[in-house]
């Protein structure tokens, strides 16, 4: 009896930092190598967490690694990030988060005070999260191997009831909305390491988005058909990625897309497109239509989604594809990030 | 945000819209080339192509400096970055940038030691951090990065820095433009003139090509409206039936240019007596070399240069769109064996490169709005 070969299709020769940017390079890997090799037959797309069925329960699991540097930056850390970030995978899965466990990979030499720090971090974003931290492992590995420290974790949830999400059930007409301004948690990121001597007074977003994505799911639970919270790659990587898996086109009003001043002059500055940028506190949503005004008053309505907006809606054509359209008339093809971004020079 | 939204405004940009349409002859078909990539990068960011009549076309021109390196310049660079005591320092444009053995990038991967800087003075610092290292400044660019490299250069000879040295690929935008006029297949009927260039060079410099080709030239700025408000200009000349220089971006440009960053140009470098360009081939006077004076500091006297050169793959027709003379969708290898994220031709790696830039914004659509039936 003979067993088909899995069909690994990634072919590049070695490993980059592209391939960990969320970009085309790294989908290329997880759907090139990783899916054939792994997850066997399954053809769904692949989503920020899974749900898997246990003896007839349905449950939402999900895993993340945390390698930012620097570890501290405006606004956050790497162990609130940590929390914050597994949360929001399965939040956007349509889950509640139940449990977290965490793997500390340490550096010999590493201050006890910033592990304790971090530690100390993470506890209080689960608590405010809601999400117990259920238990983990540690591993040290030689001083200058690790950035000081790396945090990877796993999370569990159970799905909110109400809510079935999927690429294949958007529909032309459908509502793109955003919970609020992008770019803010890549360009602190990037002030933060120092490299360009560029000073801003902006915070990474980092959140959990858990109580905007249920207040979301009480006012328009049916109407709620896909969710991402665009981190690497940013809004035009998961909206790509939202555009292949349906077959559909999205439209985007480029003025409505909210962004502080710091941010877009950053991007200017440096020739970055803002929707290319990480954020680790917001979200996307395609809301059917008849649903788009109740989801965007919840929103609002909701602590920190006051700035949420409609950004644009899912069109028949372009299918596959991500159009951004100017007040004054120009459109043109927003793709997902290439490579990691590279500043022009002039 | 200041300096910028008032050259996004859609009432502005809808009245220059309008008056170019009110210029235009329909009758007439209109080639003009943007020299600069980054106004090519504009161009397809703001879709700006979709606010002009189908008869005026524009065609990139080579002013993106990493586009017009040849391969053998990035092979000569790495390979004196193959001494594990040396750091390699460059532009983050520079980074995808294919050699034969693969771009800085592949080799960063591989172990080389290869920093992304912003400014040639960060390089300097690297250097001064790293006194047992010596850092190598991969330096290019036009007119626009070239003071920022001779200041650095000199800043180094001050601090008697010896751990530091620059391989200076500059190169100068006039005789790319005089190679562009000459070409047979040329067919250009004006120019929108490079913006940052003329920050540096002014606008003099460009006046043989009113006068001697008899080619209307205006020199712009990178926003929406300045792009066209430039269009206007130079049909208003067509119209008038004449040819001159004309500065639209006089919010940055003097007609002079900067008399200090050309001072200081002029102290550190000289001009190669000729050059090759990607796919226009050598051009003679067209680059700067180090002068003796900084020879301590210049990569090209410290380490051996192999002088790699290496013939681009013969399918790319990377020369052809860099002369306007094809589009690029219309070279064999576009979208195809050539993708910004594999790119065969340096035009499809910098974001300023036409290929890339058409690549990312604009063949898509084409080819969407083609098969539903629109106009295009």
């Amino acid at each position: 009896m003979s067993i088909p070969l899995p069909k690994i299709r990634f072919r590049d020769p070695q490993i980059e930092m592209a391939h960990g940017a969320g970009g085309k390079a790294s989908r290329r890997l997880v759907e090139g190598l990783f899916a054939p090799l792994l997850f066997g037959s399954s053809t769904e797309p692949l989503g920020d967490a899974a749900h898997i069925n246990l003896n007839g329960t349905c449950v939402a699991i999900t895993a993340d690694s945390f390698v930012v540097k620097p570890l501290r930056f405006p606004g956050g850390s790497i162990g609130e990030l940590a929390v914050n970030g597994t949360v929001n995978d399965l939040a956007v899965s349509g889950a509640r988060a139940q449990a977290l466990v965490v793997t500390y990979v340490l550096e010999s030499g590493l201050p006890t005070e910033i592990l304790e720090a971090e530690v100390r971090a993470m506890a209080k974003a689960a608590e405010r999260a809601g999400v117990s931290i259920a238990g983990g492992d540690t591993k040290v590995v030689e001083h200058g191997k690790a950035d000081r420290m790396y945090i990877t974790t796993a999370g569990i949830g159970l799905p909110i009831p109400g809510i079935a999400l999927s690429a294949a059930s958007v529909r032309p007409g459908d509502k793109v909305l955003l919970s609020g301004p992008i770019g803010d948690h890549g360009i602190t990121i990037l002030l933060a390491r120092g490299d360009l001597e560029l000073e801003a007074d902006l915070c990474s977003d980092t959140r959990s988005v858990l109580p905007l994505v249920e207040a979301l799911a009480r006012a328009a639970a049916t109407g709620i058909r896909w969710m991402r919270d665009p981190t690497r790659g940013g809004v035009a990587t998961s909206l790509n990625e939202l555009a292949r898996d349906c077959g559909l086109g999205v439209l985007l009003s480029e003025d409505k897309i909210p962004m502080r001043d710091t941010v877009r002059g950053a991007c200017e500055l440096l020739g970055l497109d803002p929707l290319h940028i990480a954020n680790e506190g917001q979200f996307l949503a395609i809301i059917a239509a008849e649903h788009a005004d109740a989801a965007l008053e919840a929103l609002k309505g909701t602590p920190g989604g006051h700035e949420a907006v409609i950004i644009g809606e899912m069109c028949e054509q372009p299918a596959g594809t991500v159009l951004g359209a100017t007040s004054y008339g120009g459109t043109r093809v927003i793709d997902m990030l290439v490579g990691d971004p590279l500043p022009r020079i002039c | 945000m200041k300096f910028v939204d008032e050259f996004r405004e859609p009432g502005v940009i809808g009245k220059a819209s309008g008056e170019i349409r009110r210029l235009a002859d329909p009758k007439r078909h209109y080639r003009f080339m943007e020299v600069c990539g980054g106004h090519t990068h504009a161009i397809y960011r703001f879709g700006l192509k979709d606010l002009l009549p189908s008869n005026i076309e524009l065609v990139h021109g080579p002013g993106c400096p990493v586009c017009v390196l040849p391969m053998g310049r990035i092979d000569d660079g790495l390979s004196m970055a193959q001494d594990p005591n040396v750091i390699f320092t460059a532009f983050g444009d520079m980074m995808r940038v294919p050699g034969t053995n693969g771009s800085p990038l592949e080799h960063k991967a591989r172990g080389m030691d290869v920093r992304i800087i912003y400014s040639p003075s960060d390089a300097l610092k690297l250097a001064q951090k790293n006194p047992d290292k010596h850092v190598m400044f991969f330096a290019i660019g036009f007119e626009t990065t070239a003071p920022s490299t001779a200041l650095t250069l000199i800043r180094a000879k001050e601090l008697g820095l010896s751990n530091f040295s620059v391989f200076s690929n500059h190169v100068t935008i006039i005789p790319a433009i005089r190679a562009i006029l000459d070409s047979p297949d040329m067919r250009i009927d004006a120019f929108i003139g490079p913006g940052h260039v003329s920050t540096v060079i002014g606008c003099r410099p460009y006046e043989w090509i009113a006068k001697n080709e008899g080619k209307p030239i205006v020199v712009s700025g990178f926003e929406p409206v300045d792009v066209l408000q430039s269009i206007v200009m130079l049909l208003q000349q067509l119209q008038a039936g004449e040819a001159k220089v004309e500065n639209q971006y006089k919010r940055v440009v003097p007609w002079e240019g900067s008399r200090p960053a050309l001072r200081a140009m002029a102290e550190v470098f000289e001009l190669r007596p000729y050059f090759e360009w990607r796919g226009m081939g050598f051009i003679s006077q067209s680059a700067l070399s180090i002068r003796d004076s900084y020879a301590q500091w210049d990569a090209e006297k410290r380490f051996q240069v192999p002088g790699v050169r290496v013939t681009d793959p013969k399918a790319a027709q990377c020369g052809e769109v860099l002369k306007g003379v094809l589009k690029p969708v219309q070279c064999k290898l576009f979208g195809k064996e050539c993708t910004p994220e594999r790119p065969v031709g340096a035009l499809m790696v910098s974001s300023e490169g036409s290929c890339a830039a058409y690549f990312n914004y604009e063949h898509r659509k084409a080819a969407v709005l083609t098969s539903i039936g629109a106009a295009v």
